[in-house]
């Protein structure tokens, strides 16, 4: 047998696992209930917020002053704002800066925690244990706390705010990624290709990261989850998005400042909110579930 | 008991000078000449140089550690950026608005979990169990600046039974201070609640099936004896996790809570520096906040070992 079959056979073992390991899951998959109700939520959330333009009925910004504080109907399903803005129109548009600041934000935690995670739990030592101390440290700080520290010295700003949250959250996937690469590393097979020679770049790349990337995808679900919330709260704060634009977090703090005279303003952009985080967590949980025995929630 | 107490304090260490190193760091991450963008555009060039002099930006980064360091280990975090006001001095006089938010909610989050939670666990599979645990999944995503303004309309506006915002120190008048923070502790305490709840289920189905609970029923205990006496007495030990897990979050929350609640407390002024760009006072915060933090979580660790002889035995 040449070196080259040998390869070949070793790739198509390799694929077959991975087949049926897709397979296992959409089989476990299509029983959680809950989770597939999750994301065909989340989906139609994010399909809104890209064809925003066609799908909201009026302009988000068109003010109509004889409007202002509708209740719902036919004309403003939702309602209108003191400014008589249709409420529904603003949740979508809202949806676009929510979910890309999310999305930024986990990218920035990803960007940061993963390769972190992945050189600390396969080479320990010393590396893993300055990176572990380093991610405690950061964990002590109250995660809003440090968002709105590194917000305060950056100057308030979306970008600046998705930063912030990316950070707080990047020791978070350095402990899930870390551990996940640790109990690789003590697999017989790592062993067997080190002794025959395989760099640990090699190692990482076909053995580590695919084997990492279940524990993360659950994580990053529970991460935009997470990040969704802490935009909102800055961005309710002041300290995110800059009207007029508006993110779940400003409608939802100009509802609060106006909350006797339509009650309403707090509870259509609260909903929103609040359903996009479970959703993003319900679906954690259901791909947890999914994946596999050996991988669990923090 | 004290080994395990001495081997845990030792990890503290390195932990507080990470934490005070990441504070010393904020400053680093201004982008650009810190005194130049923390004195803004309209600054004078004399305002800057005074500036670079208070923050010690003339000196290199490590004898600047060192010296703030020393200075915070004193409890000198230095004086804000404008008001030329002792960040310390700000900090003590905010914390005590703070402290009896969180102190509040934690029992309020204890009165309302543990009964919750035995309930639910006693009564496993029923439609009530059903019902607290449906209840305390959407409580844990409920965001606090959600409830906070519905608690508000509800209690503070529509029914007027509790002042909607403000704050009255407890020397002032301690059923004004107690009325003061109850909507905003409710707001606070309902993550702790439901986090609460889902533990003290979990432990009071794990030792209902034990062999002593059996046998203390056979033994004719009503079912009110058996609970008191076998599942509740372990019922300190989830609160004191959710203490653990969740005091940097209720010092987090908090900073929300006491905005929407106007209460003056650390959270809204920290809010006002991130605005004025108030390095030393974000700073001070973050250190302050970090220590507490480490230092709770360690204290967490070592009460285990005393409410369970298992974890002394292991150490």
């Amino acid at each position: 047998m040449t070196i080259a079959d040998h390869d070949m056979s070793s790739t198509a073992v390799e694929s077959a696992t991975t087949e049926s390991r897709r397979a296992r899951f959409l089989r476990r998959f299509r029983r959680q209930g809950w989770a597939i109700g999750a994301l065909v939520f989340l989906v139609i959330v994010a399909i809104s917020a890209i064809f925003a333009p066609w799908v909201a009925p009026h302009d988000p910004l068109s003010q109509s002053l004889t409007d202002s504080f509708a209740g719902p109907g036919s004309e403003y399903w939702l309602g209108a704002d003191r400014l008589g803005r249709d409420t529904l129109s603003r949740l979508i548009f809202g949806a676009r800066y929510s979910l890309l600041a999310a999305a930024q934000a986990v990218l920035v935690a990803t960007v940061l925690g993963v390769p972190i995670g992945v050189i600390a739990g396969l080479a320990r030592g010393k590396i893993d244990a300055v990176a572990s101390l380093v991610a405690d440290a950061v964990l002590s700080i109250p995660a809003i706390v440090l968002a709105l520290a590194i917000i305060g010295v950056l100057r308030p700003n979306l970008t600046n705010a998705m930063i912030a949250i990316g950070i707080v959250y990047a020791p978070r996937l350095f402990r899930v990624v870390r551990s996940a690469a640790i109990s690789v590393r003590e697999e017989t097979y790592i062993d067997a290709a080190r002794a025959s020679g395989v760099g640990m770049l090699t190692i990482a790349r076909t053995h580590v990261i695919p084997n990492v990337l279940s524990p993360l995808l659950v994580q990053i679900s529970l991460a935009l989850g997470f990040a969704v919330l802490a935009e909102a709260g800055i961005s309710f704060l002041g300290l995110g998005v800059q009207p007029p634009d508006a993110s779940w977090g400003v409608i939802l703090g100009q509802g609060t400042v106006k909350l006797e005279e339509q009650p309403l303003l707090i509870l259509f952009p609260g909903a929103a909110i609040l359903l996009t985080v479970l959703a993003f967590n319900v679906l954690g949980d259901g791909l947890n579930d999914s994946l596999g025995r050996e991988i669990r929630r923090e | 008991m004290l080994r395990l107490a001495a081997r845990r304090l030792l990890k503290v260490i390195p932990l507080l000078l990470l934490v005070s190193f990441i504070s010393f760091g904020l400053l680093n991450l201004v982008p650009g000449d810190p005194a130049v963008q923390i004195a803004g555009e309209f600054a004078t060039e004399e305002q800057i140089e005074d500036i670079r002099a208070g923050l010690g930006l003339d000196r290199p980064w490590p004898v600047r550690y060192a010296s703030w360091l020393g200075d915070a280990v004193r409890g000198d975090f230095g004086v804000s950026l404008f008001s030329k006001v002792s960040v310390a001095t700000q900090i003590w006089d905010r914390l005590p608005a703070t402290l009896s938010l969180i102190g509040l909610s934690l029992a309020i989050s204890a009165l309302i979990g543990v009964p919750a939670g035995t309930f639910a666990g006693w009564r496993e599979g029923t439609v009530l169990d059903r019902f607290l645990t449906m209840g305390t999944t959407v409580g844990v995503a409920v965001p606090v600046f959600v409830a906070a303004p519905v608690l508000i309309l509800i209690f503070g506006i529509k029914l007027d039974w509790l002042p909607a915002t403000g704050y009255v120190p407890i020397t002032a008048n301690p059923i004004d201070w107690a009325r003061s923070l109850m909507l905003p502790a409710i707001a606070l305490a309902l993550t702790g609640a439901a986090e609460i709840a889902r533990q003290t289920r979990a432990g009071v189905i794990d030792v209902k099936k034990q062999d002593f609970v059996r046998t203390a029923h056979a033994n004719g205990l009503a079912t009110w004896q058996v609970l008191g006496k076998h599942t509740l007495k372990n019922a300190m030990i989830p609160v004191i996790t959710v203490i653990g897990l969740q005091i940097g979050r209720l010092f987090g929350l908090s900073v929300l809570i006491e905005q929407i609640f106007n209460i003056p407390g650390l959270g809204s002024r920290l809010i006002a520096a991130v605005f004025e760009n108030d390095v030393p006072f974000i700073q001070g915060t973050v250190l302050i906040l970090g220590t507490v933090i480490v230092l709770v979580n360690a204290a967490v660790d070592i009460s285990y070992g005393y409410f369970n002889p298992r974890v002394r035995a292991a150490a």
